[in-house]
């Protein structure tokens, strides 16, 4: 099973798209390491450096939508180079979620009150999230400010993460 | 109780329940291209997989990227090739014979009423303009669909779109759709089918629908679809010839793809478009759409008519009338990208190159290419481009550009103007 802990990015702002998350350019690449250096490059969000802001992160913090737009699966693969397997939002675009559970990451759904409440007491701060995954539990930390919060995941996309992937299953079953 | 067009396909192609949420269902086609197909040949060589379920139920086309503009984008044209030959995929489209993926499958007759399909790419839902479900995967969904044809899925929950009223001269199809997205919003269908109906959709060609489903993925949607109908079986006459007595037989066996009088949907949307106007996007995102008229002047350095979305005949006809004995501005600069081989001998044969030609227009080959920002007029950082294609992302045509989606209508009056314009032109006055 690949990490979901470490240190969180928050991107304030709704629908962000895979064209943002990895331009159409570098889709000529046939390695996803080729990707690295690219993640977010085109995001459309003030303030937001992806030279400097992705160096150490693990989790993104988001808004709704997340990842609309392309089917492209270099979205999921221009975070997992970057090492970073979980995305956290309200709601994601349908093939980007099944995406980043096909490659055995996680994008997960928590309510928008709670994103909201996560924003206004975290994203200010240096941020660490614990992910206990047996315990369906996020534990966020900043300075000294400490909160949980429950998540729920489909039993499929359990099954992914835990077999790193659908390609091995579907073959022996199907 | 009744069930949608999109539940019929459903559960007519349904093998396996494994979770509760989650169905797995048999393909009956899954179409390549070498952008997304590449890395999932690859991964399946590398894991000793190598295999493909059905070699005539897979077709694959070099599109993107075409020609190739360099080593990287020769290489996955190479891979994909040499995989189509290695399996003796005949269904392959090189240069010279290809087009835009969704506009060279459907011509081809690959896509039939209550099929199921994926292909590793957003715009799969166009196929639902035949009645078919065509929902746009990740690579790894591609690799298993190669591998097994089979796709998970949740089910579809649709959303029913009536579209009705007399369509005002200068509206089309691209401007209900854009008026539909900015009406719902760009994740007002994730994870529904949207359904478009009414007398409008009934009068439509399959060039129109194609347009209206092939964007629905902009609201989110798994895929768009229509009953099909006579007009379906027009279209598809010639492939299924054979198989049809008569085209009123093929209408009757297709109606059991249409929806139940009682089917359950998730929500109904009446949009009448009797005082609609031409749309065009503003922003980086496809929902945020005003009147053609409200953007007015805005300055433009590109005009590019093709994709997926509007480069099929009868968008090359369209603006066409309107380029007819006219010259582009010099403000800005024209390409046309036919969106197949077939369709640019056919504009050819009917003068609608040379009505482009004249008009001042760079005539390209079908390749999806300017619509992503890959080739074939990517626009400078600062540049704007009024543009038939499907998205206005930040960056989509080249970075720090903006994309003006619009008709294929708008978009030729556009490029007579010099800037956007809603114009007497495109209204026959």
């Amino acid at each position: 099973m690949k990490n979901f802990s470490g240190k969180v990015l928050f991107l304030n702002r709704s629908d962000i798209n895979t064209d943002e998350i990895i331009p159409a350019r570098y889709l000529t690449e046939n390695t996803k390491e080729a990707l690295k250096p690219y993640l977010l490059e085109d995001i459309n969000l003030e303030g937001f450096d992806n030279k400097k802001d992705i160096e150490g992160k693990a989790v993104i913090i988001t808004r709704e939508n997340f990842g609309c737009g392309s089917s492209r699966e270099h979205a999921p693969w221009a975070f997992e180079v970057n090492d970073i397997n979980l995305v956290i939002a309200p709601s994601f675009a349908r093939i980007y979620k099944r995406n980043m559970f096909n490659c055995g990451m996680m994008a997960v759904e928590l309510p928008a009150e709670t994103i909201d409440q996560i924003f206004s007491v975290f994203s200010n701060h240096d941020t660490d999230l614990e992910t206990v995954f047996n315990d369906g539990l996020f534990i966020l930390t900043a300075a000294n400010i400490m909160e949980s919060f429950e998540f729920r995941i489909s039993g499929f996309d359990r099954a992914l993460v835990e077999a790193g992937g659908w390609v091995d299953y579907a073959d022996s079953k199907y | 109780m009744g069930k949608t067009i999109a539940q019929k396909i459903f559960d007519s192609h349904i093998i396996d329940n494994p979770f509760e949420d989650i169905y797995v269902i048999r393909l009956d086609a899954v179409f390549c291209h070498e952008i997304t197909t590449p890395i999932a040949i690859n991964d399946l060589v590398s894991r000793g997989k190598d295999r493909v379920f059905d070699t005539s139920r897979i077709k694959a086309v070099i599109d993107h990227v075409t020609p190739a503009k360099d080593s990287k984008t020769a290489l996955q044209g190479k891979i994909l090739r040499e995989w189509t030959r290695r399996h003796k995929i005949n269904d392959f489209f090189d240069i010279g014979r290809n087009g835009v993926c969704h506009a060279i499958f459907p011509e081809k007759g690959f896509v039939r009423p209550g099929y199921t399909i994926i292909m590793g790419d957003s715009h799969t839902c166009t196929y639902g303009a035949f009645g078919a479900f065509g929902a746009g995967v990740g690579t790894t969904d591609l690799e298993v669909g190669i591998l097994k044809g089979v796709c998970a899925l949740g089910y579809p929950e649709t959303i029913k779109i009536n579209i009705c009223g007399k369509i005002p001269d200068g509206v089309f199809a691209k401007d209900i759709i854009l008026s539909i997205i900015g009406l719902i919003g760009v994740n007002g269908a994730t994870n529904k089918v949207m359904e478009f109906a009414g007398p409008v959709v009934e009068n439509m060609g399959m060039d129109a629908r194609m347009t209206l489903c092939n964007m629905a993925i902009e609201a989110g949607a798994t895929c768009g679809i229509c009953a099909p109908d006579m007009t379906t079986v027009e279209y598809l006459w010639d492939f299924i010839k054979d198989e049809y007595k008569t085209k009123e037989a093929a209408q009757n066996d297709f109606s059991k793809y249409c929806s139940d009088p009682d089917a359950t949907y998730e929500k109904i949307i009446d949009h009448d478009i009797s005082i609609l106007e031409p749309m065009v996007t503003f922003g980086y995102k496809p929902d945020n759409v005003k009147p053609a008229s409200e953007m007015e002047g805005t300055k433009i350095d590109q005009v590019y008519i093709g994709s997926c979305t509007n480069g099929r005949i009868e968008d090359l006809r369209v603006a066409a009338k309107i380029l007819k004995g006219n010259k582009i501005s010099n403000a800005l600069r024209g390409i046309v990208s036919p969106a197949t081989t077939e369709i640019y001998r056919q504009a050819l044969d009917e003068g609608i190159i040379a009505t482009f030609l004249e008009a001042g227009f760079c005539v390209t080959n079908p390749t999806c290419g300017a619509c992503l920002g890959m080739s074939n007029g990517i626009i400078a950082e600062g540049e704007t481009c009024a543009s038939t294609t499907n998205r206005n992302f930040s960056g989509r045509m080249g970075k720090g550009g903006m994309v003006h989606l619009m008709s294929p209508a708008t978009a030729a009056a556009t490029a007579i103007a010099g800037h956007i314009t809603n114009s007497k032109l495109y209204k026959g006055k």
